[in-house]
This record gives structure tokens, C-alpha cells and sequence, in this order.
């Protein structure tokens, strides 16, 4: 029974150890390292045969100079701010789309519902990188946007919009707008029907009661789809490689490219923990807001 | 209260229009005769003979559906167990450590996961390929895993498993005679979980891939990156084929399943 | 007062007990869960545990069937000391609150559950089945799945499936407590019919009082890990041996005083001034001079409109309220210091005829042997 109950725990706990922490501190150990001696066989290396001394020959042998990097070359805060900026506009986008939808689907007759949300959850399943294609020959200058609009005489010459940030707007706001969907829709379906009957015999009217009832108490569900949007466009790669253009900055793909263009490692893995520090105070956000209404549904 | 209101069916329209036309259009394209992908010249389902001859996209098909199988199967092994420690163990050295390395991965992103196994593989010196990518896949879609089984280990009434007991049982034959086979939907779904999660990485697989472990999202990113081809939107609306026609299968079965429930119920309560 | 039944396995001194707690403590951390408990529970018992949620009766449950051990003291059954043997090699099986009936298996596959698990040969179980089907009226349902019968059917198969390996000690933890009303009533005589008929012995869990009345041989009311009366349901109810106890069963009239005269049979209790002194049976640990408190149930109390004579205990007030139950009336009745006290009569007549109705002085009066005196 000990037994067991040890495999049980140390079996999942060592393979986690192994391929998630020790990569991730490996990750943290090359950041800290130089561009010369971080090439394999990595050094510095930890000797643990020479004792106290050879973890001191360890640490010294670790800078921030990859860091210090990271600050004076402009291309890195600069797509530290534009990542951010990206995410916060398609996360608010994406609500803005997402919300009347949730909305919509808490507001259909029951019979319907399951369909609906079928109908939102099977792009979901669907291949990402094949949503995100599907949009360059949409919107590539001689695509269907394009055709369309000229088709109807809305315009005479094709817009630009593949490879700009327009496209990488639309291709986070279509691939995670699923994500914005099923919270909210969860939050409204919870909603007591009487509480806004409640909130329109107290004198409110419809619109009053949505503004002053509903909207209030989605407001778990509305954060918590921002966060599941917010937190991967932040470190999103491939629709800004496949839908944005050169001037596109973002860090995920800047991190891609220092380490498969530039193979510089360090400063790749630097660029990996920043992104991760800047992740962190949404993440602890996200978990207090879920934390909060665990608590409520107690 | 719940009635549609007009301002609901707009919104639902243009909602599921913007979801659906980009994938109807690729679906449309892919019957396209004309080279030109964007000019439409007549019906034609000749891009898929071509796909079919195209040995790179069969070998890569190959290699994605052996390491999806390989990756869900040891994921789904890993996260229920992971599940029942998270559920059931208590307290234990290291129990936050732990599930902090369960949650952390669902949040993380990609590149800066791909990027720290590729380089513990090369600090110890494992060579990339089929291997490797398991590895990778096996240990993200752990997590996903084991979420999905913990949610409905949480309800598990466990008089269940003290009823095996009780009845003579030892605590393998309870697990495996009563807990595996109430449990197994969740199970199973988390089963299907990784195995999409892993058909559908391209970021992962990467930075973990050799040279002749090319998977298909690799094999598609690389041509996408060239720009719209006819093979892709033909290899496209197989998939989206594949996935509408199991989501329906799947939604239609537990409906049929919620429905015999509920009227046998009924039919007790009589 | 003396119990008329012949079966009273635990007046003999030399019978010898099924289950033996014996200064038995259960702590979780620092809380205690169980404190010091001894009883003896005999073969063929019917023995019921009672008390509020959280008083431990749950957990000296679970301690038989294996699920806990016990901090300190020891547990036997059958005389075999029961420390550190799990449930699945204990000769005890256990009907769940929740039923716990496997939903993936069948009827028949629950009941045959823990015979497979047994040395029975294979050929014997099915007709090991069949008997049990036949005992709980449930052959026609062998082959349902359990969400397909009724909350009283799964009851049934719920305790088929415990007595199926005819064990030596049946443990029922609130067994009818999701029935309704009416079907826990018939539920519980056909309970009792089992028992009977399987000769085994039974240990209930309940918080229902009632229940534990109907169906018991024996009641232990708990409260705080502590057992606080072992007796049988009559004495319980007419000489319960402490206020707890008073208050936990039923409905009773409490009033407090001074103990003026002690005798085995009959006390005296001082409650008010310038008032004949309270006559009533003599409980346990009492001393004279002391305070004490007079129990009385409100069925035993008699109300008239002019002062009895033939009667000790009697006393004046005035009806603040009536609740009328159709076949029984309670009148609440204050008395000159202030208390007030129930008086439960049944309506052997029609309302109408009442004679008396709110605002009337009636009298209140009841025997020297209709309550008791306890220690405060």
C-alpha cells in the first residue's frame, strides 16, 4: 500500500522534474551564460566532485550580461511592448466579438444550445495552424476579401491587410475567440433568470437591468476569457509568422528566430524568461479570479 | 427571460459567419481546378489525387499520427495518475512543487517550452527525433490530462470505492474493477485531448524534431510560409472533415446517451 | 417499566459479546473524534447509533468495517482483535448512505460483486443471487442498471448486496435517509423482517430518532465522541439519564430547581416559590440540596379546567397558544413565575367541543412516576 501510493506519486512527479523543471532551469542556467562557452558541450559547468569551490567556479562564471543585452539593443523592448500591445487590443477585440455571442447563446431556447456551443467548441479541435492558414488566402491582396469588396464596388483598389498587424489582430481574435466564448457563456447560463425580473420590478428597464444585473455578474467569466486570450497571444508565434509582416514584432517570434536564425542561445533563453516574468502577474491574476469564484460556488 | 432578442440573432449570425467562412472558403478552394489559388476555374477534386502522390506529406502524416498515439497513450497514463494524486493523496513532501509543475505547462507558452526541452535533449546528448517529440508531447498534454480527469475525479463519490473494499476487494482490484470503468469517459477524453493537442503542435514539435522526424504541421508550416497552395487547402478540408465528423459523432452519442438516461429514470420513478 | 421482551443478551453477564470496543479513542490531529468508548453489541442485535452529524457515530462505524483505526484501545468481533485488518478481510460488510451501487454494473453483477471476491465456487453464486433477489423482492430487476430503478429499489439492492456474503455484521449507515416519508415507515419494518429472517447482526447509523426507536433493540445516543446512554428504546425515552438525552429523543418539558428529598423511588424538586414541590422517579448522580432538573414529556401532562385533587403534581396557568396537529393538540401553557410548559392531549374529540380555548386558566397536572429527575 506504501508502495503504491509511492509509485503512484513519484512516477508522474520524476518525469515532470525531469522534463519540465530541470529543462527550465537549464533554460535559466544558459541565460545567465556567455555566447562563447554556451555553445555545447555547455560550460559553465556545474562539477559537484570539487565541492563548495566548484559551485562558487559555477555562479562566477554566470553574468546578466545577456539581460544587460536585452536592454541596450532596442528590438527587444520594443517587441516586449509590442507583444503586449497586440495582446491587450486583440484580448479587447475579442471580447467585444465574443461577449454578444455568449450572450446570444445563454439567451436561445435550451433545445438549442447544445448545438450552438458544438458549433463554437469544433474550430477548437480543428488544426490552429490550418485556421490561421486560411486566412492568408482570404486575406492576401488577390483573395476573397479583397475580391469581394471590389466585387461590390466598395472599393477600386485591393487593401493591404496580409502581413501587416491587422491580420495578426484578426488571426488571434479568430483563433482564441472560443476562448472568450465558453466563460462568459458559462457565467450567463448560471444566471438566475429571476434576479433580472427581480432588477425590472424594482423599476429597471431591460436594457438597465442588463447594464446593472448581467454585465456585473458575468464579470468572472469576462475576466477569465481575457486571461485565456491575453496569456497565449502574448507568447504567440505562428500567427504572427504566418499573418504578420517583417515589421511585425512579437516575442515569440523573436525568440523563435534567435534561436533558429541567429543560434544565439543565450540571448534566445534570456528572451524566454523575461516573457515568462512579464506572464507571471497575469497568471497570478488568473488564478486569484478563479480562486475567487471556486470560493462563491462553495 | 431567455428569448432572442434581435440584437442576439445578429449577433449570433455574424459571430458564426466570422467562425465559419474562413474554413467554408478553404473548404471551396480545395475543389478549385485553376492552379491560381485564388481564381476559381471549375470543380475538381484532382489537388487531392495530388496530395495522395505527394510522398513528403504521407511520410510526415506517418510520423504525426505514430507520435500522437505514442504521446496521448503515456499522457493519459500520466495524468491520471497525476489526477488521483492531485484528488486523492493529501498532503505530501513537495505537493505544491507538484502541482505547480502540473498547472504551470497549461499557461506556458510554447516557444519557451519547445525551446527548454530542446535544450536538456542536447545537453544530454539525446539525439532528435520520433523519440524526442514523444517525449515533449507526452509531458505538456500530461497536464491538460490530468485536469480533465481530476474535474471528474472531484465528484467521484468515493463510498464507491469503500463499497469494493468493504466487499472484499484489495485496493488494485477496487481501482481497476470499479474506479477505471466509472471514470473511463474522462479518461477517454483526455485521451482525445492529447491526441489533437499533439496532431495540431507545430512550436513543440520544432524545437524537438530531427531531420527525419518531420510531423505534419511542420511539413504544412513550411509550405503555408510559401504561400497558399491548392495540396494544403486539400489537405485542409480532409482534416477539418475528420474533426467535424467525430465532434458530431461524439456530441450525437452523448446526447443519445443523456436522453436514454434520463427517460430511464423516468421509467424507474414511475 | 421492566422490558418484556425475552431477547436480552446483555442482562446476562456470561453472554458473550459479537463486538467489544474497548477504551477505544479516535483522534484526527488535534481533534477527537471518538473519547474513550466501551459497549459491547451481542449477536442477533439490532443495535442503533444516535446522535447529531459530527458526534462520531459515523466514524465508531467506520472503525468496524475497517475504514479507520483506532488511536488507542482495542475493537474485537467474534473475540479477534481487528487492529490493522482491512476491510476487504473483515467478515463485515456495510450499506453505504449513498447506496454506492456500482452504476456500471447490473442488479445481479452488484449482488454477485463480493461473492466473486469470496471462496464461494463459481456455480453457487448465481443461485446465491437468485436468493437474494427473492429476499429483497427483486427478481424481475436483475438485469437493470441502478439508475434505472427507483430510490427504493436501490435501497433494497444496496442491502441485498451487503448481506450477500452473509456476513456476521451488518453496518447500515443512515440506510433510509434518502427515502420519503412514508416509504422509510414500511421500509423499516421490512429492515427489521431481514434482520429477523438472516439472523444477523445489525449496527444502524441515524440521526432519526424515530427510526432508531422503531427498528432498535438497543440505542446508543452519542454526542461529542462520548456515549452518553446505552439502554433500550423504552428506557431511553421514559428514563433518560441525562438532560442531553431528554432533549435528543422526543419532545420534553424541562424545569429547573433545588433538590429538597432523595429516595430510590421518588425526589422532590423545589422550582418556585409558594408551590407544592415537584414529585418524580429518582435519576442517576444526584444529591440533595443540589440543583436539579425536573423532565417531563408533554403527553404525559393532563390539562382540565378544575383543579384535580387525586394528583400530587399540579400546577396553574393560562394557555398562550395552541398548535393543533389534527389527530393532536399541544397547549403551551404559562404558568405564574413565568415558565412555560406543553401539554400534548389527543383530540379524541371534535374541535368544536373543546373546552377550553386561548386566555383560559386551566389547570396542568401528571403523576409521581410520569418524569424524572435529573442532575443539571
Amino acid at each position: 500500500m506504501k508502495l503504491a501510493r509511492r509509485l503512484l506519486i513519484g512516477v508522474p512527479f520524476v518525469w515532470l522534474l525531469i522534463l519540465f523543471l530541470i529543462p527550465f532551469l537549464i533554460v535559466l542556467k544558459i541565460a545567465l551564460s556567455d555566447y562563447a562557452i554556451s555553445i555545447p558541450p555547455y560550460t559553465p559547468t556545474l562539477d559537484p566532485a570539487a565541492g563548495w569551490d566548484g559551485f562558487k567556479e559555477f555562479f562566477s562564471q554566470l553574468d546578466f550580461e545577456n539581460f544587460t543585452f536585452l536592454t541596450t539593443d532596442a528590438l527587444y523592448w520594443k517587441a516586449y511592448l509590442s507583444s503586449l500591445k497586440i495582446a491587450a487590443i486583440s484580448t479587447f477585440i475579442t471580447l467585444l466579438i465574443g461577449f454578444p455571442i455568449a450572450y446570444g447563446i445563454a439567451n436561445t431556447p435550451d433545445e438549442w444550445r447544445p448545438s450552438l456551443l458544438m458549433l463554437v467548441i469544433l474550430p477548437f479541435w480543428t488544426s490552429f495552424l490550418i485556421r490561421v492558414y486560411a486566412w492568408i488566402g482570404i486575406l492576401s491582396n488577390e483573395g476573397f476579401l479583397n475580391q469581394a469588396l471590389i466585387w461590390t464596388g466598395i472599393i477600386s483598389e485591393p487593401l493591404v491587410i496580409l502581413n501587416t498587424n491587422t491580420a495578426v489582430y484578426i488571426g488571434i481574435v479568430y483563433t482564441y475567440l472560443p476562448f472568450m466564448i465558453l466563460p462568459i457563456y458559462a457565467t450567463l447560463e448560471k444566471l438566475d433568470a429571476s434576479l433580472l425580473e427581480a432588477a425590472q420590478d424594482l423599476g429597471c428597464s431591460r436594457t438597465g437591468a442588463f447594464w446593472s444585473v448581467t454585465l456585473h455578474l458575468a464579470k468572472p467569466g469576462v475576466i477569465a476569457g481575457c486571461f485565456l486570450v491575453f496569456i497565449p497571444a502574448l507568447g504567440e508565434f505562428v500567427i504572427p509568422s504566418l499573418l504578420g509582416g517583417s515589421r511585425t514584432l512579437m516575442i515569440g517570434k523573436v525568440l523563435w528566430e534567435e534561436f533558429f536564425s541567429n543560434r544565439d542561445w543565450p540571448v534566445a533563453s534570456a528572451v524566454a524568461i523575461i516573457l515568462l516574468l512579464i506572464l507571471i502577474t497575469p497568471i497570478v491574476l488568473f488564478q486569484r479570479n478563479e480562486q475567487k469564484q471556486r470560493e462563491q460556488t462553495k | 427571460m431567455r428569448k432572442l432578442t434581435w440584437f442576439n440573432t445578429v449577433s449570433l449570425s455574424v459571430g458564426f459567419a466570422f467562425l465559419y467562412i474562413p474554413m467554408i472558403v478553404l473548404v471551396i478552394y480545395s475543389f478549385n481546378e485553376s492552379k491560381l489559388v485564388t481564381v476559381w476555374g471549375g470543380f475538381s477534386t484532382k489537388w487531392y489525387g495530388e496530395l495522395l502522390q505527394n510522398k513528403a506529406f504521407l511520410d510526415a502524416a506517418l510520423v504525426t499520427a505514430k507520435v500522437a498515439i505514442l504521446s496521448s497513450t503515456i499522457a493519459t497514463i500520466l495524468g491520471t495518475m497525476a489526477a488521483f494524486v492531485l484528488v486523492r493523496s493529501g498532503k505530501f513532501l513537495g505537493r505544491t512543487l507538484f502541482s505547480g509543475m502540473i498547472y504551470a505547462p497549461l499557461v506556458m507558452p510554447e516557444v519557451i517550452t519547445g525551446l527548454s526541452l530542446l535544450l536538456l535533449f542536447i545537453s544530454i546528448g539525446m539525439d532528435r527525433g520520433v523519440t524526442t517529440i514523444v517525449l515533449a508531447h507526452a509531458t505538456f498534454s500530461m497536464c491538460y490530462v490530468s485536469v480533465v480527469v481530476s474535474s471528474r475525479m472531484a465528484t467521484f463519490d468515493t463510498s464507491l470505492e469503500e463499497a469494493a473494499l468493504d466487499l472484499g476487494c484489495t485496493p488494485w482490484d477496487a481501482f481497476k474493477s470499479v474506479t477505471l470503468p466509472i471514470i473511463a469517459p474522462a479518461v477517454i477524453s483526455g485521451w482525445l485531448l492529447a491526441f489533437t493537442l499533439s496532431l495540431d503542435d507545430l512550436v513543440i514539435a520544432s524545437f524537438t524534431a530531427g531531420p527525419s522526424s518531420t510531423t505534419l504541421p511542420i511539413k504544412i508550416y513550411s509550405s503555408v510560409r510559401l504561400g497558399v497552395s491548392p495540396e494544403i487547402n486539400a489537405l485542409s478540408t480532409i482534416m477539418i472533415g475528420l474533426v467535424t465528423v467525430a465532434v458530431i459523432i461524439a456530441s450525437l452519442s452523448s446526447k443519445i446517451s443523456i436522453a436514454r438516461q434520463k427517460r430511464d429514470e423516468y421509467m424507474a420513478n414511475q | 417499566m421492566s422490558d418484556a421482551s425475552p431477547f436480552a443478551p446483555w442482562r446476562d453477564p456470561n453472554a458473550d459479546p459479537l463486538i467489544n470496543f474497548s477504551n477505544v479513542t479516535k483522534k484526527y490531529g488535534n481533534f477527537t473524534a471518538i473519547n474513550n468508548v466501551d459497549l459491547k453489541i451481542y449477536p442477533r442485535e439490532f443495535f442503533a447509533l444516535l446522535g447529531p452529524s459530527g458526534c462520531g457515530k459515523t466514524t465508531l462505524m467506520r472503525m468496524l468495517a475497517g475504514f479507520e483505526d483506532a488511536t488507542q484501545g482495542t475493537i474485537t468481533i467474534d473475540g479477534q482483535d481487528m487492529q490493522g485488518i482491512p476491510a476487504n478481510k473483515r467478515a463485515v460488510n456495510m450499506m453505504f448512505q449513498s447506496y454506492a451501487l456500482f452504476p456500471h454494473l447490473s442488479v445481479a453483477d452488484n449482488l454477485a460483486f463480493g461473492l466473486k471476491r469470496s471462496d464461494m465456487p463459481k456455480s453457487e453464486i448465481s443461485g446465491r443471487v437468485e436468493e437474494m433477489l427473492r429476499l429483497v423482492q427483486l427478481t424481475d430487476f436483475s438485469k437493470r442498471k441502478p439508475h434505472q430503478l427507483s430510490g427504493g429499489q436501490r435501497q433494497r439492492v444496496a442491502l441485498a448486496r451487503a448481506l450477500a456474503k452473509a456476513p456476521k455484521l451488518l453496518l447500515l449507515d443512515e440506510p433510509l435517509g434518502a427515502l420519503d416519508k412514508k416509504l422509510r415507515q414500511e421500509t423499516q419494518f421490512e429492515l427489521m423482517d431481514i434482520q429477523e429472517k438472516t439472523g444477523t447482526t445489525f449496527v444502524i447509523v441515524t440521526h432519526d430518532q424515530e427510526e432508531a426507536m422503531t427498528v432498535a433493540s438497543r440505542i446508543a445516543v452519542m454526542d461529542h465522541g462520548k456515549l452518553i446512554q446505552v439502554d433500550t428504546p423504552d428506557r431511553v425515552y421514559e428514563a433518560p439519564n441525562s438532560i442531553y438525552v431528554a432533549d435528543f429523543i422526543g419532545d420534553v418539558n424541562i424545569i429547573e430547581g433545588r433538590i429538597s428529598s432523595i429516595k430510590t423511588e421518588e425526589s422532590e424538586l423545589i422550582w418556585a416559590e409558594g408551590q407544592r414541590p415537584i414529585r418524580a422517579q429518582t435519576g442517576a448522580g444526584l444529591a440533595k440540596g443540589q440543583r436539579g432538573s425536573f423532565a417531563i414529556r408533554p403527553e404525559k401532562i393532563a390539562i382540565s379546567n378544575d383543579e384535580p385533587t387525586d394528583v400530587h403534581n399540579r400546577v396553574c396557568g393560562a394557555i398562550e397558544d395552541i398548535a393543533y396537529l389534527g389527530n393532536l393538540s399541544t397547549y403551551y401553557v404559562r404558568l405564574a413565575n413565568g415558565t412555560l410548559i406543553k401539554s400534548q392531549v389527543p383530540n379524541d374529540r371534535r374541535i368544536s367541543r373543546r373546552s377550553f380555548t386561548w386566555n383560559d386558566n386551566v389547570w396542568l397536572s401528571w403523576t409521581d412516576t410520569a418524569g424524572i429527575v435529573l442532575a443539571t
